[in-house]
């Protein structure tokens, strides 16, 4: 599924909204957790996951073709955790849990 | 930095704004969002959202495991795990925006 079959889907669940309208909402959606990623905030949807930021510390790497050391700066990666339900859902479960 | 955790309701609120429906109706969008995304996973397919990042689940065999705790080995059964791999949009925008900020790189 790509961003686009999702707007299609969501078009068909509601027709009566307009497409472009369709369009922003899921925009919005994935923006807003982009935004708040990037701010260094935690996004956490009950039922689905959170989103976090790590930070990896600076490091010395190697270059693997020339096995010559070089210096990796810190950086922060997003990190994604699985919600509880999601991933009862995902084996088998009805996902009816507390949380 | 600041320590807010953004919500299903941050979200709604967000599209609220943005697109002008109801509250009620932004809130179900929302979670219909995330929900068929969701369903898309459950039955195996991959998702894949441009400039953010894609879900896919991936089955692991059965391991055995051992209780931390006791030593004692324990099978762990065949599972589904998601695996969310960020899109390289959303690796710079979580980087750039953080170099700069509170941490005070002095970049000379």
């Amino acid at each position: 599924m790509t961003k686009s079959d999702l707007i299609l889907r969501l078009a068909e669940l509601y027709p009566h909204l307009l497409q472009r309208d369709i369009e922003r909402i899921v925009g919005t959606v994935f923006d807003e957790i982009t935004n708040a990623l990037a701010r260094g905030n935690r996004v956490e949807l009950r039922g689905f996951g959170a989103f976090s930021v790590k930070q990896r510390e600076a490091r010395q790497g190697r270059n693997p073709r020339t096995g010559e050391p070089v210096a990796v700066d810190e950086k922060f990666v997003p990190f994604f955790k699985t919600g509880k339900q999601l991933r009862d859902r995902l084996n088998g479960g009805d996902g009816e849990m507390d949380d | 930095m600041t320590d807010t955790t953004v919500t299903r309701a941050h979200l709604a609120e967000a599209v609220y704004q943005e697109v002008g429906l109801s509250r009620n109706d932004s809130a179900q969008l929302v979670d219909v969002v995330l929900e068929e995304i969701g369903q898309a996973l459950i039955s195996g397919e991959m998702v894949k959202l441009s400039s953010f990042g894609s879900f896919q689940v991936r089955s692991k065999a059965e391991r055995i495991g051992r209780n931390p705790k006791t030593g004692e080995e324990v099978p762990i059964s065949p599972r589904r795990v998601l695996v969310f791999r960020a899109s390289h949009v959303l690796k710079d925008k979580v980087n750039r925006t953080r170099k700069g900020g509170a941490s005070g790189h002095g970049a000379a």
